[in-house]
């Protein structure tokens, strides 16, 4: 039973990859993962906000106050080396490299053409076997046309593409106008994978507080449905490999989405929710669809069910929409 | 050799080479000599090596006098030791001194010279310090520069090592301990050179082991104890040989030839000043500006004052000379004349009596100067040598100082000076929070290190914690710099904030052609106009050239917030022309990286931009021709301030202290409460505004306000009569106080720090905009003058009666009127809050002992004094008597306060006839425990007093004497309240000792412990408060040891009410436990979780730091109260719910904690997991103790 699979250039030896997260914090539960059968690992991510925040944030409440007033003209001690910036996390690449055999595949988030570009270069040459950008820019303002938003998107992805050999997978959200476009696009600029979807975290509001809340929900199955369509209609018309998350819980979703054209699935909720070694058992179930269903390979299944693939592609369309709408009568 | 040239300042230049030149180094923090320890034990923290390739062991001790005895210890193990300390801390180690000179074992302290605590302390320079121990056995070597500082450290090293006489090395503390200058630095090479191997390896075979026995510090007794004292002369005697021997051996490793007295001046001069320390540099310069026009006159510098070389000093001195002024950095009352100048006319005279001197007796006077870091500028060393020509030259003088007492100062003329042309002298006026001081010393590092020019630079700081504002002045020039005074003719000057144009007189020091800077958000077509009178007049009369630039602007622009330093210093390097512009960017840019390349790429990126972006914002304005404004520079104090606020106080604040004679100074160091109200500092840029219609009136905002600028009444309707316009009042929603009266929260504008620590606590919002609450900041300016008359309005509205306040609940506590207001600590205090309660509760009858530190500084530094009085003219009664004996102190008090209680008690009762039976028996017997009671016996008291009065003026039948008694102890009858007030430094470590003394003897007082968890005063040094896993100096790589359990020490004494309290995470219980604590006649012990700068934190929010600490079950609200246990009932009460959160939810809330998973990951990591232990472990034993209940416990 071949289970393997070819993402972004890497042979996987499975197609479940957790998805960027805490638990990959620390080294002891990528190795677990890669016992469970991961294929590959996506690190948590680095964020640009967050690097930058930092050394703000720590300069700023080391500097304050100094030369301020005679008896104490600093209030911490000098000499000090932070290591700040991605100095953590790159240390973080190369240790998972050395704790584990399946390719690490480093997350890079930020919002803007900047400094964080050469983060990438950093993350290659610390060794991680790609990289998954993670564009995270919501359009607030409302005199920024959606052209002018999505060429961000794309100058990004060039920038961080001509300083780094690695592959890059593109973690999309599924908010643009034209979701197909873009996903053509960022193959054009360079992707060499895309990761369907991002979730943005949801805010909420404490009414007692009267306070906005950032209220972190883990993805449900239903969730699912939203990637599988966008695979299905994009698999064998973009020059990327495609990746689901969201929603991914058991070896049906898993086999759902290869039919639909995903060369791997990504797992979080999941694995928050029943640990690691549920990897083992999704492949596990898995590999007891294939053999009752009689696949030698998740090649064999993977696309059949796109919409190049299915006899009638227009359930992928929104007379779809209209016929569920009719189921409920 | 080519030696490196660096650009220090003179406490590194002294930790430099006794680091590398001693193994065991024991230290404490004492300003200004803090420093010295704090680069040794950031060197050993990251592994430097010394001279042998040892990493010396740096250790933090409790105390001075633990820090020496530690030496003390480690000097008589054999190995190489050192100490750094200054002022209180020196006379702390005494006792050590003279065992460790008896024993002769060679050593060197380090000492940043410092006054000593009198009518007043002072953490500024002069030689009270040094002159009280030279009489231990010490040698006393004396340098007056930077470089001095570096080469007499080593040569102190290489002669105590061969002499066996320790040495202690001491400079002025901030004039040469802070002063940057740039130096030729020793090397490694030199120091081993001048460093004996064999010496050391002597000094190692004479100490304790147990391998060759014998024992040191024996008992003597009168049969040999003298002849035993007398066996080390011929040490003290060959030792001025040594240093000299020791000094030309570093002379031809270095070329620098010193001589243990240096004499300067005119080979056949006739009048010479004899000194030390760093107006020798002062001094040397105006001599030689003098000699060249033909004076013949000399200075003798001297630089080992003991042992006293007659000999050497005598060969120094020019046979020509006749008359000597001796000047001394000390003042000794009393005596016959200071020290040094004793000694000069003790050398003099041995030799004249001996018939050696060689000249003629010459005529010999002493003066003082410079107390206190005093300004001594040649302006007042000519009128040393002005005195000397005179026929009658006045002795004992002072100089320095307008004497109109005693008459013993000197004038001078002010105008004088012998600054060298060519050297640049600018003064730098900035913020303490804008980074100004930071971007200079920069400055001076560029210029020292990047041309051939001399450098220097001294920073004068404020005395005020928030607002602080910073002056730099900065020499450099192709001469030597020996101007060890500050800068009053400058030729450029650089105003970064220009609110400071409406309270400074800020080019006054201006020459004629000098550059004015100016940061001005004013587009620069209209700054003109924006410009004060006085300052346009100086503009024009001294023909000044005037730049602007909107650093502001620049700094929003590239994300440097308000840190304009590194837009300024660009500014400075561009106006100035010292290196061609692309070379100068270059420099600065380098140096950026240097200072913020540990901190990140984007911080660097940052200052990078702001460089690039500051030339196109930098502007020449042309100065015209005529003045436009008529703007004057506000008044130090408001118009109604009392004469002695006007006169004295005022003065001080506009910076003319120096010109305030003797007779206008308090004799006794006694100044008057409520002070601070008159100085109108202005410093916040936005303040509170209230919204009545949100506002929930629950006071909290009010509860918070480190500075007491929020306060609210309740008061009757009549009261609005006459209200401004803009005065906000509304219905006051409870019923406890009566019917239809209002509420109004007003705010101090003018005193406000702008913290928004009360915006943070409000927890009302508005309902159709949530992201305001009943309490908003808004920019201060356009409030300020209706905010003004609103606040002079409020005040005259009538408090509550205090007998019909509920105290007991946070709101209602807050109409109480705080007795501690407008304090200088820093924007968002987080002890003052704690402290003003304490004055709102109790301040009509505290009487208070503050330990030094933070608290003394900002209650009692002048100018002006938080410490206030109700309108009854009552008000907590202050002072400060040292850090260690702050505990002894308070109980001195009420010590005292029950022998006069004790006495008034028995009076009355002997003359309870004469009295009235009544009235007396209503005194003895009136219950006090509330506010109504001792309202009422304050009314009895007065009675009594009136009766007194009224018996002493019948006549008395000769008991008048009595009666006079009774009267002035009659006050004693109405309840005091003691309080003793610091912060951890004191109570954990330097005080501990005392403050557990003082809570088992029983005694009624009250000791309020600020908890920072580090010496906040000197700069965030760990203390035994300090958490483990957070940064502190001293411990520069986490603390590694638990923090000590204060409390469950004290409360296993049994009868101390002990509370453990923050405020932000629950104000009522805070409030709780201060009430309990004063009621309980007994040692009640408050520890009072204290946010502070020093955790690197916001302070706007820092009450949610002090929720979360409560939260994660490291800090556990708790109370014990031995009055439950004497009802038969647990006294413990834990009092908040822990472990709610993690620890590290909390603890990286905070930089101190943060920052060592940035700098050590792996140990950051290893400490928050055992700290985590340490809060379950606790909050186990805590759970455990308030399980406990004393009616189940049987008696086996």
């Amino acid at each position: 039973m071949d289970l393997s699979t070819n993402y972004l250039g890497l042979k996987l030896k499975s197609p479940i990859i957790p998805s960027a997260g805490p638990l990959s914090e620390k080294i002891s539960n990528i190795r677990e993962m890669e016992d469970a059968g991961a294929g590959a690992v996506v690190l948590y991510s680095l964020f640009e906000e967050q690097i930058e925040h930092e050394q703000i944030e720590l300069d700023y409440h080391t500097s304050v106050h100094a030369e301020s007033y005679a008896e104490a003209t600093s209030y911490f001690p000098e000499p000090f080396e932070f290591k700040t910036g991605p100095d953590e996390y790159l240390e973080h690449i190369r240790k998972a490299k050395e704790a584990v055999n399946i390719p690490i595949i480093a997350s890079l988030n930020g919002k803007s053409l900047g400094g964080w570009t050469e983060y990438a270069k950093l993350i290659e040459k610390a060794g991680a076997d790609a990289l998954e950008l993670n564009i995270y820019l919501l359009p607030t303002d409302v005199e920024r046309s959606g052209n002018f938003i999505e060429q961000m998107y794309i100058d990004i992805l060039k920038a961080v593409r001509s300083s780094v050999k690695i592959p890059i997978a593109v973690k999309m959200h599924p908010f643009f106008t034209s979701t197909s476009y873009m996903a053509n696009q960022f193959a054009k600029a360079g992707a060499n994978g895309l990761v369907l979807f991002n979730r943005f975290y949801q805010p909420d509001i404490n009414l007692e507080k009267l306070e906005v809340e950032p209220n972190v929900l883990l993805s449900t199955p239903i969730e699912m449905r939203l990637p599988l369509r966008w695979i299905a209609i994009l698999y064998g018309k973009v020059q990327a490999d495609l990746a689901a998350t969201s929603g991914v819980y058991t070896a049906e979703d898993v086999i759902k989405l290869t039919m639909a054209g995903a060369k791997a699935t990504q797992m979080l909720a999941a694995l928050l929710k029943f640990g690691i070694g549920h990897i083992a058992d999704v492949l596990s179930g898995v590999k007891t669809w294939m053999e009752e269903h009689e696949y030698e390979s998740l090649s064999m299944m993977r696309g059949s069910m796109s919409y190049m693939n299915v006899d009638n592609p227009s359930k992928f369309e929104r007379a779809n929409y209209m016929k569920v709408l009719h189921s409920y009568k | 050799m080519d030696r490196k040239k660096v650009t220090i300042d003179g406490n590194e230049a002294a930790a430099y080479v006794a680091y590398n030149t001693n193994e065991v180094i024991a230290i404490y923090p004492i300003t200004p000599s803090s420093n010295m320890a704090e680069w040794c034990d950031a060197w050993s923290a990251v592994g430097k090596k010394n001279i042998w390739g040892i990493v010396p062991q740096v250790t933090e001790m409790q105390s001075e006098g633990g820090a020496s005895g530690a030496v003390h210890g480690a000097l008589q193990s054999g190995a190489l030791t050192t100490t750094f300390t200054a002022s209180q801390g020196l006379l702390l180690m005494i006792p050590n001194m003279y065992k460790i000179a008896g024993e002769l074992t060679p050593t060197v302290f380090h000492v940043s010279a410092r006054s000593i605590a009198a009518q007043a302390l002072s953490i500024f320079g002069d030689h009270s310090d040094v002159m009280a121990v030279r009489q231990t056995g010490f040698a006393l070597l004396s340098s007056g520069s930077v470089q001095e500082v570096m080469d007499f450290a080593l040569i102190a090293q290489a002669a105590t090592l061969e002499s066996r006489i320790p040495f202690l090395h001491f400079f002025d503390g901030f004039r040469t301990s802070h002063e940057v200058m740039k130096i030729e630095q020793l090397t490694v090479e030199d120091m081993k050179t001048m460093i004996d191997d064999k010496l050391v390896i002597e000094h190692r075979k004479r100490a304790l082991s147990p391998d060759h026995p014998f024992i040191r510090g024996t008992a003597q007794n009168p049969d040999v104890y003298f002849q035993g004292r007398e066996t080390v002369n011929p040490f003290y005697a060959a030792c001025p040989a040594i240093v000299q021997k020791q000094m030309d051996k570093f002379a031809k490793l270095t070329g620098r030839q010193y001589h243990l007295f240096d004499y300067v001046g005119a080979p056949d001069a006739e009048r010479v000043i004899i000194l030390m320390g760093s107006g020798t540099q002062a001094v040397e310069e105006t001599v030689e500006y003098l000699v060249a026009k033909g004076e013949k006159i000399g200075a003798i510098k001297v630089r080992l004052y003991r042992p006293f070389s007659i000999d050497h000093f005598i060969n120094a001195l020019p046979k020509t000379t006749k008359s000597i002024a001796v000047l001394d950095r000390t003042k000794e009352p009393g005596s016959a004349g200071e020290p040094l100048y004793q000694d000069v006319i003790n050398a003099i005279s041995e030799k004249y009596m001996n018939g050696e001197l060689g000249f003629a007796y010459p005529r010999i006077v002493g003066g003082r100067y410079g107390l206190s870091s005093k300004e001594f500028t040649p302006a007042m060393i000519k009128a040393v040598f002005d005195n000397l020509a005179s026929d009658k030259p006045k002795n004992h003088f002072t100089v320095g100082i307008i004497d109109d007492v005693t008459n013993s100062s000197l004038d001078f003329d002010p105008n004088f000076s012998v600054e060298a042309p060519e050297t640049f002298r600018g003064k730098f006026y900035g913020l303490g929070a804008d980074g100004t001081v930071g971007a200079n010393k920069n400055s001076i590092k560029i210029i020292g290190e990047g041309t051939d020019y001399y450098a220097q630079g001294y920073f004068v700081y404020d005395s005020k914690k928030s607002g602080s504002v910073t002056v730099s002045h900065l020499r450099f020039g192709p001469k030597p710099i020996k101007s060890t005074y500050l800068i009053n003719k400058a030729n450029f000057i650089a105003c970064h904030q220009q609110v400071f144009l409406e309270k400074m007189d800020m080019l006054e020091d201006a020459i004629e052609g000098a550059t004015f800077l100016l940061n001005t958000k004013v587009p620069k077509e209209q700054v003109w106009d924006s410009l004060p009178e006085k300052v346009q007049e100086d503009l024009i009369n001294k023909k000044m050239k005037l730049y602007v630039i909107d650093a502001y602007k620049v700094a929003q622009e590239t994300g440097m917030g308000v840190r304009i330093n590194t837009i300024m210093q660009t500014c400075f390097f561009a106006i100035s022309n010292i290196f061609p512009k692309e070379q100068a960017i270059g420099l600065i840019k380098d140096s950026i990286k240097k200072t913020y390349g540990a901190k990140g790429d984007k911080i660097v990126q940052m200052n990078f931009d702001a460089v690039d972006k500051t030339l196109d914002n930098l502007f020449e304005v042309n100065v015209p021709n005529k003045i436009t404004s008529k703007a004057q520079l506000q008044p130090p104090v408001t118009p109604n301030a009392p004469d002695f606020v006007k006169e004295v106080l005022g003065k001080i604040i506009a910076g003319k202290g120096d010109l305030i004679p003797v007779s206008k100074m308090p004799v006794d160091g006694t100044y008057p409460s409520a002070s601070a109200r008159w100085e109108k500092r202005n410093i916040a840029l936005e303040v509170p505004v209230w919204d009545p219609e949100t506002c929930i009136q629950c006071n909290k905002c009010v509860m918070v306000c480190p500075h007491a600028t929020i306060r609210a009444k309740v008061y009757d309707e009549k009261y609005l009569e006459g209200a401004p316009e803009t005065f906000k009042s509304t219905k006051f929603k409870a019923k406890d106080y009566g019917e239809g009266l209002l509420y109004t929260i007003q705010v101090a504008v003018e005193d406000c720090t702008g913290c928004g620590l009360c915006v943070d606590v409000c927890p009302a919002k508005n309902k159709k905009e949530t992201k305001l609450k009943a309490i908003n900041m808004a920019e201060q300016l356009p409030l300020r003058e209706k905010e003004r008359a609103n606040w002079d309005f409020f005040l005259n509205i009538p408090d509550l009666d205090r007998r019909k306040v509920a105290v007991s609940k946070v709101k209602d506590s807050q109409f109480l009127e705080p007795l501690f207001e407008f304090s200088g600590a820093c924007a968002g205090c987080g002890e003052t809050p704690y402290v003003k309660l304490v004055s709102q509760l109790f301040g009509d009858r505290a009487i208070i002992a503050n330990a030094t530190g933070c608290s003394s500084i900002y209650g009692g530094n002048l100018p002006t004094t938080p410490w206030s009085v109700n309108k009854e003219g009552r008000g907590p009664a202050w002072s400060n008597s040292l850090f260690e004996d702050n505990a002894e102190f308070g109980l001195g008090f009420r010590l005292a306060i029950n022998k006069h209680q004790q006495q008034a008690t028995d009076l009355l009762k002997k003359y309870s006839n004469e009295i009235g039976d009544e009235l007396a028996n209503a005194i003895l017997s009136a219950d006090q425990k509330d506010e109504a009671g001792i309202y009422e016996q304050r009314e009895r008291v007065e009675l009594l007093k009136k009766k007194v009065n009224e018996l002493i003026n019948a006549g008395a039948n000769g008991k008048a004497s009595e009666l006079n008694h009774l009267l002035s102890v009659a006050d004693y009858l109405v309840k005091k309240s003691v309080w003793i007030i610091g912060g951890d430094g004191w109570a954990y470590d330097i005080g501990y000792g005392g403050l557990d003394h003082v809570i088992a003897t029983g005694a009624n007082v009250n000791l309020l412990v600020l908890d920072t968890e580090v010496y906040s005063n000197t700069g965030g040094q760990s203390s035994k408060a300090t958490p483990r896993g957070a940064v502190a100096k001293f411990a520069a790589a986490g603390k590694p040891a638990g923090k000590k359990d204060l409390g469950l020490m004290a409360m296993t004494y049994g009868n101390v009410y002990v509370a453990r309290v923050a405020m932000g995470a629950n104000d009522q219980h805070t409030l709780r436990a201060f009430l309990e604590a004063e009621a309980y006649e007994g040692p009640s012990l408050i520890i009072a979780y204290s946010h502070c700068i020093a955790h690197g934190i916001n302070m706007s929010t820092a009450m949610n730091n002090q929720k979360a600490a409560v939260d994660s079950g490291y800090w556990p609200l708790y109370r014990y109260n031995p009055e439950l246990a004497k009802e038969g009932k647990n006294p413990f009460k834990l009092d908040s719910k822990g472990l709610k959160i993690p620890l590290k939810d909390y603890a990286y809330m905070e930089t101190r904690y943060k920052m060592l998973t940035k700098s050590h990951p792996d140990l950051a990591a290893k400490l928050i997991q055992e700290a985590q232990e340490d809060v379950i472990k606790r909050w186990k034993e805590y759970e455990r103790l308030a399980s406990w209940d004393p009616q189940k416990e049987t008696v086996q």
